[in-house]
């Protein structure tokens, strides 16, 4: 696609990146077909060629973001169901990535808009303010009622206390630095992202990757300095704080690295993988790039290296037992990781079924879900009306915010790693129905038939 | 570059009230005015040609597309109606004083009825989605073109669309049963119905191909066909361009009818073996796809003849698809391939002109020879059975040199089309790309007989207007002013 920059403005390496991405981009429009929110509204202005054509006439243009503009830049999930189907190869996440910060250095967002993100980036990617915070939502949950449900600030706030889990957990065992010992012969040595928000939510999830990976004979790091991936702070603009949370894991690591060695940089959470994976460009011009390079490198999402490592389950699943498996699309578009999950699910001895249209995300989207309340409503729907139909025991997933956010129905939604560990002899995972549910819910001799109905 | 008609200066000053009157109609829903939400819409797939439209309007209803063409028949607006913006040709590039009706909203499939094969569906229904509406019972859309994915089958009546599959289904003309078209006036016309034929005038054969300026469907009945038992692919790999083309015309020329017939040469191979990792030869100059369809023996006996046939022509390999997800990368990349040039050059045209399947080796030959001639790289990726051309001319946008001489080039190809017994477009549209050279084609009393068709059902020639005639001389307008014998 033609573009319009002057040389100045091209001596602009931000922009000399975003003008290469502009020009790989041919217009064709397959991109409008797989975005979550064309298929919702259908304007071209919330499809990724809209917003591509948006991004472009800001940049070219210099102005300031517009209204119009972070409108419809913030309605964009970053799902990157765009990528995996763009032909041309347009690096559509660094170019929204880039929007981003654009607008969130010239855009003057209504006061309480830019409250609730400063809020968010504040809170979320610390633990402890976390817990703190998600205490004060079991108590606020008590006032929902009373909040108002027309205008977006209380639509953002209801949003909030639905997503907060009815039961805070108390610190995890990941919360601090430490090492976790292999069982038997160490096979590898892994660090694990403890991360930030997933650890408060659900601690079970690192706990379930820890045990599965000691028994299977790997060591598992949590490093000393490493912290939250920067992606939550990245996906709302606020750059600056991005970096330093990535230079702060790149640097942990990296010591790491030199203190025992590292195999790979394990995250189960897929969100934090994407950004994990993108390390090397998010510090490209700085003195770190080499690691950060590196780091991106090691990492690799749970299934991935569970793949790799030959994952063997010792137990078997309950008779008749269905999973649906929900493609977070951190893991399926972002890091194109479609098939070790339900491979490794399906060595686990469960029967797998897809819901249609499985590229479409659930809504979920980082902090999307919060700040974006109506979209991702309208998306959760949407997924859960594919789901319902298959009638699974469990909808499992590779990402802590989908599995919250299609939470609330009656059938649980439960991490793939939980489900893995539990089939090599780890706990029954508490949400699931008891065997007898799931042996009333559908006899076995239907399961093969509900296996060969899946959508592909 | 392409020129534009002069805007209507009285439609221009009354922006405000004509923004005021679709806001009315609409409720204060689907109508975009403002400046920055706009642009998006000022280009289709033809991004070179751009202009920003009076309003973008979004409809729900037919009953609302109806009462939005009367307002503009009774406001002298001209109409450009869009689906999902994919043309190649500029088939739904605005004007500055047209207001846009995006149909991508009215995305519903009303009815499927298998007993009788047919499905009811909405003018923004994606081509891709019908298949995918009926597919689980073993049904499908035959007409696939290779933006199938995002196009919708509102713009493929518009363009009467082919794909690959159409050498043995046939194109979008012979897939619709019925349409209901609003009329400029507003009025809702049912055209044809459930079954194959109907009494009188063959009206849908008149608005399948007419490129959005007889009306706007908004719901079409199409016809939907029982999928085969089963499909299979090979590759045939070529060491020239020529030489391929002649095995393509042997293949027709034996009686056998592929459910495909697909060329690629060099550079389309390598952009979309990139895109697609499916294996294809990148040894080769050029590249066949062949698909056969039908029981596991039908599929051997006719790969078994087309093996045969592709042997006399020196292949440097045969390759039969071994499963599924081999023959669905195969597409993928096939699928993609226009994007997929992307990958190769920052821009592209893409001509789309048709031509008997015994002259594809001469101009095949030819487009090499004007190739060298310009100095731009040129990727060949067509239904080749169809004899159905689309030479990506490869160009900078950023340089208006390069973006002339690629103009001049794709000009001289389509010459060459029509000279050799062909005509400018098979399944894209004249559009405004192809606009000029429609003389090449027709004389002028066949564009007038046209024209009066035109006349016949939009009078005032506001729909989507400025394309498929040549603007008349001297006046850079397509309206009836121009129109020495105009109603």
């Amino acid at each position: 696609m033609q573009t319009n920059f002057t040389l100045d403005q091209l001596a602009d390496p931000n922009i000399a990146v975003a003008d290469k991405i502009l020009r790989s981009c041919v217009h064709c429009g397959f991109c409008t077909a797989t975005c979550p929110t064309f298929v919702t509204v259908g304007d071209e202005d919330d499809s990724p060629r809209g917003r591509i054509y948006l991004i472009k006439d800001m940049l070219e243009t210099g102005a300031p973001a517009s209204t119009p503009v972070a409108f419809h830049l913030d309605r964009c999930l970053s799902c990157l169901a765009c990528m995996t189907t763009c032909p041309s190869g347009v690096d559509y996440m660094h170019l929204i990535d880039y929007a981003r910060v654009r607008v969130e250095e010239t855009y003057q967002r209504p006061a309480h808009d830019r409250a609730l993100r400063a809020v968010l980036a504040a809170v979320l990617p610390y633990p402890a303010r976390m817990r703190a915070a998600l205490r004060a939502a079991s108590l606020g949950r008590s006032v929902r009622g009373m909040i108002g449900t027309r205008g977006m600030l209380g639509q953002r706030l209801r949003a909030m206390l639905d997503l907060a889990p009815g039961a805070v957990a108390g610190r995890s065992s990941t919360e601090r630095p430490g090492v976790f010992k292999a069982q038997g012969t160490r096979r590898a040595r892994v660090a694990l992202l403890a991360g930030c928000a997933q650890q408060v939510i659900d601690p079970g999830i690192h706990d379930a990757t820890i045990r599965l990976l000691t028994r299977m004979g790997v060591e598992v790091v949590v490093a000393k300095g490493a912290g939250c991936c920067g992606a939550l702070t990245h996906h709302l603009g606020k750059h600056d704080a991005a970096l330093a949370f990535a230079r702060a894991n790149v640097a942990a690591w990296t010591r790491e690295i030199g203190a025992g060695g590292l195999d790979a940089v394990v995250t189960d959470t897929s969100g934090c993988g994407t950004v994990l994976k993108d390390y090397g460009f998010l510090l490209r011009d700085t003195p770190e790039a080499e690691d950060a390079a590196r780091i991106a490198g090691l990492a690799v999402d749970i299934s991935e290296l569970l793949v790799r490592l030959e994952y063997q389950p010792s137990v078997t699943p309950p008779p008749g037992m269905v999973i649906a498996y929900h493609a977070a699309c951190s893991l399926q578009h972002g890091q194109r990781v479609t098939e070790a999950p339900k491979a490794l699910l399906r060595r686990a001895g469960f029967t797998v079924v897809e819901p249609r249209d499985p590229h479409l995300c659930c809504g979920s989207a980082g902090t999307y879900n919060i700040l974006q309340p109506e979209m991702a409503g309208r998306l959760r729907e949407r997924k859960l009306g594919t789901i319902a139909p298959l009638k699974p025991d469990a909808i499992v997933g590779g990402n802590v915010g989908c599995l919250t956010q299609l939470s609330g129905t009656a059938i649980p939604t439960i991490h793939t790693v939980v489900m893995l560990d539990w089939m090599a002899g780890g706990p029954r995972p508490e949400t699931l129905p008891s065997d007898a549910t799931i042996a009333a819910t559908r006899p076995p001799a239907a399961v093969a038939q509900d296996a060969e109905a899946t959508w592909s | 570059m392409i020129t534009l008609p002069k805007p209507k200066p009285d439609v221009l000053a009354r922006r405000d009230a004509v923004h005021e009157g679709l806001r009315a109609i609409m409720q204060d829903r689907g109508v975009i005015t403002d400046a920055t939400k706009l642009k998006p819409y000022e280009t289709d797939g033809l991004s070179a040609y751009r202009q920003m439209p009076l309003a973008v309007v979004l409809p729900e209803t037919t009953e609302q597309v109806a009462a939005v063409l009367r307002f503009c028949h009774q406001n002298g607006v001209r109409v450009v109606p869009r689906g999902a913006g994919t043309s190649l040709a500029g088939g739904a590039l605005p004007l500055e004083d047209a207001v846009v009706i995006g149909m991508m909203r009215m995305n519903q499939i009303v009815e499927v009825n298998y007993r009788d094969r047919y499905a009811v569906v909405q003018a923004g229904v994606t081509n891709l989605g019908i298949t995918k509406a009926v597919e689980a019972d073993g049904f499908f859309y035959a007409p696939d073109p290779s933006s199938q994915l995002a196009c919708m089958i509102g713009g493929n009546i518009g363009m009467n669309s082919g794909g690959a599959h159409c050498l043995k289904y046939g194109v979008t003309a012979n897939n619709v049963l019925g349409i209901k078209l609003v009329t400029i006036e507003g009025e809702i016309l049912e055209l044809g119905g459930t079954h194959l034929d109907t009494a009188g005038y063959d009206w849908l054969g008149i608005v399948v191909g007419s490129e959005g300026q007889l009306g706007i469907a908004t719901e079409i009945t199409v016809r939907i066909l029982r999928a085969p038992e089963g499909t299979r692919a090979m590759l045939a790999a070529f060491d020239g361009n020529e030489v391929a083309g002649a095995c393509v015309d042997a293949i027709i020329a034996s009686g056998i009818i592929p459910v495909a017939l697909e060329f690629m040469d060099r550079p389309a191979i390598h952009a979309c073996e990139a895109f697609a990792h499916a294996g294809y030869p990148l040894d080769a100059e050029a590249m066949l796809i062949i698909e056969v369809e039908g029981s596991v023996a039908e599929q051997d006996w006719l790969l078994g003849q087309i093996k045969e046939i592709c042997a006399r022509f020196n292949p440097i390999s045969l390759k039969v698809s071994q499963s599924a997800e081999e023959s669905a990368a195969i597409w993928k990349g096939r699928k993609g391939a226009f994007g997929a040039v992307g990958r190769i050059s920052p821009d592209y045209l893409c001509m789309d002109g048709t031509i008997p399947t015994s002259t594809l080796p001469l101009v095949l030959r030819r487009i090499g020879e004007m190739s060298v001639q310009y100095g731009l790289q040129v990727a060949n990726i067509f239904h080749a059975g169809d004899g159905n051309l689309h030479p990506l001319i490869m160009f900078d946008a950023n340089d208006p040199t390069s973006m002339h001489k690629a103009e001049a080039f794709g000009a001289d190809v389509l010459r060459l089309c029509v000279e050799v017994g062909g005509c400018l477009t098979g399944e894209h549209g004249v559009g405004v790309e192809k606009r000029d050279l429609m003389s090449v084609q027709f004389t002028e009393i066949e564009l007038e007989a046209q024209r009066r068709v035109k006349s016949a059902f939009d009078p005032e020639w506001l729909l989507n207007t400025a394309k498929v005639f040549p603007l008349q001389a001297g006046t850079a307008s397509a309206g009836p002013d121009a129109l020495p014998h105009a109603a």
